[in-house]
């Protein structure tokens, strides 16, 4: 990391110790509202509601917890359950499953131990970072408010100017010492609150569990989509008119020794009707299973779909082999779905795909000079993408601020196969 | 005329081949796989190939790499690609060499047996012939290229589709003579460079599907 890096850090820590100081201070109150919400919880009507309020603002607080944590870098995920689908706040089954949630008791019982760390380390980081200040200041603090220093650092007291001058590069050193120390300290802190607010390995398997049950019955339903859509066009397309193909030379074949010019026609009429059936089937075959995708992999499948592409699209690769036949298929439909959008929506000039592989994750990223403002909560075509990946535990993040450039970024832990030969 | 004939479907291949014996084409050798098609291509150097994309073991796209490797070994040795699906990607590949003789259909075309059998005439003598669908494709897609009208746009799209000028002449309802001098535009807003006349068409062509 450069100097100024670890500056930025050191600074960003400091302020962060500031912010835990604050928070630390709100923790004493959230408990005792906690409490009380535990405890007027048998008063009927009035105590399971106050008590919903309690535990609202008990979550909100060690979310906040969470937050900062992401932003230091070391992201705790949120443990609770998921609430039960019909249950009304205040009801019986509500109460069940606040007070069964393990994730409960850990927030109220985080909150005490988790104040008096993050104000202990907050206060000492904080004090260093003052000191440090004060040396540098020290000159001019006396100048400005004449003698009422005792002294500083290893002039104690202070006998004359020079000594008071040569604060200055204690304090410098000192300050270093602060911003260098500071990130340590706020790792120490996220971790002790790690201990309290992240999921428990039960709760972390139950968590899956959710997720995995949304995901598969998302993956279940666009399959059956998915199959209902392919019979309807092979009944209404190729089929149809393969009946129809066989029809037209029935009629051929009775026609062919009384009027051949006619039964020349129709044979005509039926190589045409044939040569649609086959142009039907393969826009279905495209729409399954692209050839190219089979011939090529994703890559050359990524590179054949750009070249259909209004927008000038450049492709990049550094996939060092072939991953899987399903999740190749579905991220060459999620860039198809990305693309698709791009040049609908974006009056976009020029575009560009991405595909990369690193440390057991394939990134995909479609980006383009247009517009901006696409909104993933919005369309429908960015949230099929989600749903698409997420059946591979996949991950769509979208960069889209008006005015542009949009960047579509997926995500998904894949291993490759063995490198091409 | 020598040919050879790579399909791995024995239909499609003996129908293939009985098609091309009946305008009287010589089959030296029938195909039904990518490994023994690279060495057949290359040790009978047939005046003409007609080779399927996809071929077994992998069933990928061996037909093809076999094909530009062996007009890599021996440049402009005319091959034609058929396959169930067209690609502007493959045809692109297969024009990089730059050295004609190549031609790229959808295998439905065999059905109009007299254009198919024209088509594998064309490209034995250097010429190129895309199927109107891959043609169809890259119009789709973008604008015109620079600076042509949209009838030059048209003839170009004839070249590309492997038309003699005789043909495109019959089917834009104009004489020969006009037809050259479209030509003759494309080749000079095209910037090339007058060389003759077959290279500057595969040329013109490349960039027609480069966009």
């Amino acid at each position: 990391m450069t100097l100024r890096g670890r500056v930025r850090t050191g600074v960003r820590a400091v302020v962060d110790a500031l912010f835990a100081i604050g928070l630390a201070l709100l923790n004493p109150p959230v408990l005792a509202l906690w409490l009380a919400g535990l405890l007027l919880s048998p008063v009927p009507v009035l105590g399971p509601e106050f008590l919903a309020v309690a535990t609202t603002v008990v979550r909100w607080r060690a979310d906040l917890e969470r937050h900062i944590s992401t932003r230091a870098g070391a992201p705790i995920p949120r443990p609770y359950l998921p609430a039960p689908p019909d249950a009304e706040v205040g009801s019986g089954r509500w109460l069940r499953w606040i007070i069964t949630d393990p994730a409960t008791w850990r927030d109220a019982v985080w909150l005490l131990p988790g104040a008096l760390v993050a104000a202990g380390l907050g206060l000492l980081v904080v004090t260093i970072t003052a000191y440090g200040l004060l040396g540098v200041a020290l000159v001019p603090l006396w100048l400005f408010l004449g003698d009422v220093w005792f002294g500083y650092g290893l002039f104690w007291p202070t006998a004359n100017r020079a000594e008071g001058w040569l604060a200055l590069p204690q304090g410098l050193v000192i300050l270093g010492a602060a911003l260098a120390v500071a990130p340590l300290v706020r790792s120490v802190h996220v971790r002790f609150a790690r201990l309290f607010l992240a999921p428990t390995r039960s709760a972390g398997l139950r968590l899956r569990v959710a997720h995995l049950t949304v995901t598969r019955a998302d993956a279940i339903d666009a399959q059956a989509a998915e199959l209902r859509r392919i019979e309807r066009d092979l009944h209404d397309g190729a089929q149809a008119r393969m009946v129809a193909v066989g029809m037209t030379i029935g009629l051929a074949e009775r026609l062919v020794r009384r009027d051949p010019a006619a039964a020349l026609k129709l044979l005509a009429e039926a190589r045409a009707a044939s040569t649609s059936a086959l142009v039907d089937l393969r826009h279905l075959v495209r729409g399954i299973h692209p050839p190219v995708l089979a011939e090529r992999g994703l890559e050359g499948a990524v590179q054949a779909l750009a070249m259909h592409l209004p927008v000038r699209t450049a492709v990049t690769s550094r996939l060092p082999g072939r991953l899987d036949t399903p999740l190749e298929s579905a991220v060459y439909f999620a860039v198809a779905e990305a693309l698709a959008n791009m040049s609908r929506h974006s009056h976009a000039r020029a575009a560009w795909v991405s595909l990369s592989h690193a440390d057991g994750v394939l990134t995909v990223e479609v980006g383009d000079d247009g517009d901006g403002g696409a909104d993933p909560g919005r369309g429908t075509g960015l949230r099929g993408i989600e749903r698409r990946l997420g059946a591979f535990d996949g991950t769509m993040a979208v960069s889209s601020p008006p005015g542009g450039p949009t960047v579509v970024t997926m995500e998904l832990p894949c291993a490759l196969s063995s490198p091409r030969t | 005329m020598r040919v050879v004939i790579a399909e791995d479907l024995t239909l499609l291949r003996d129908g293939l081949t009985r098609l091309l014996e009946a305008f009287d084409f010589e089959v030296v050798d029938a195909i039904d796989n990518g490994p023994a098609l690279l060495p057949a291509l290359l040790h009978h150097r047939p005046d003409v190939s007609v080779v399927d994309v996809r071929l077994p073991p992998t069933q990928t796209d061996e037909g093809l790499k076999a094909a530009i490797a062996a007009r890599a070994r021996i440049p402009g040795l005319p091959v034609l690609v058929l396959s169930q699906h067209v690609e502007p990607l493959y045809a692109r590949e297969l024009l990089t060499d730059q050295a004609g003789g190549v031609g790229y259909l959808l295998k439905e075309r065999v059905s109009d047996v007299e254009q198919f059998v024209a088509t594998v005439h064309q490209v034995a003598a250097g010429g190129t012939a895309f199927d109107p669908e891959v043609v169809a494709q890259m119009l789709a897609r973008r604008e015109p290229l620079a600076g042509l009208t949209t009838r030059e746009h048209e003839v170009l799209r004839h070249i590309a589709e492997g038309r003699s000028n005789a043909a495109i002449a019959a089917r834009l309802f104009i004489t020969e003579k006009v037809v050259s001098k479209h030509i003759n535009n494309i080749f000079a807003k095209l910037g090339l460079p007058p060389s003759d006349d077959d290279n500057r068409r595969v040329m013109a062509v490349r960039m027609f599907l480069d966009g």
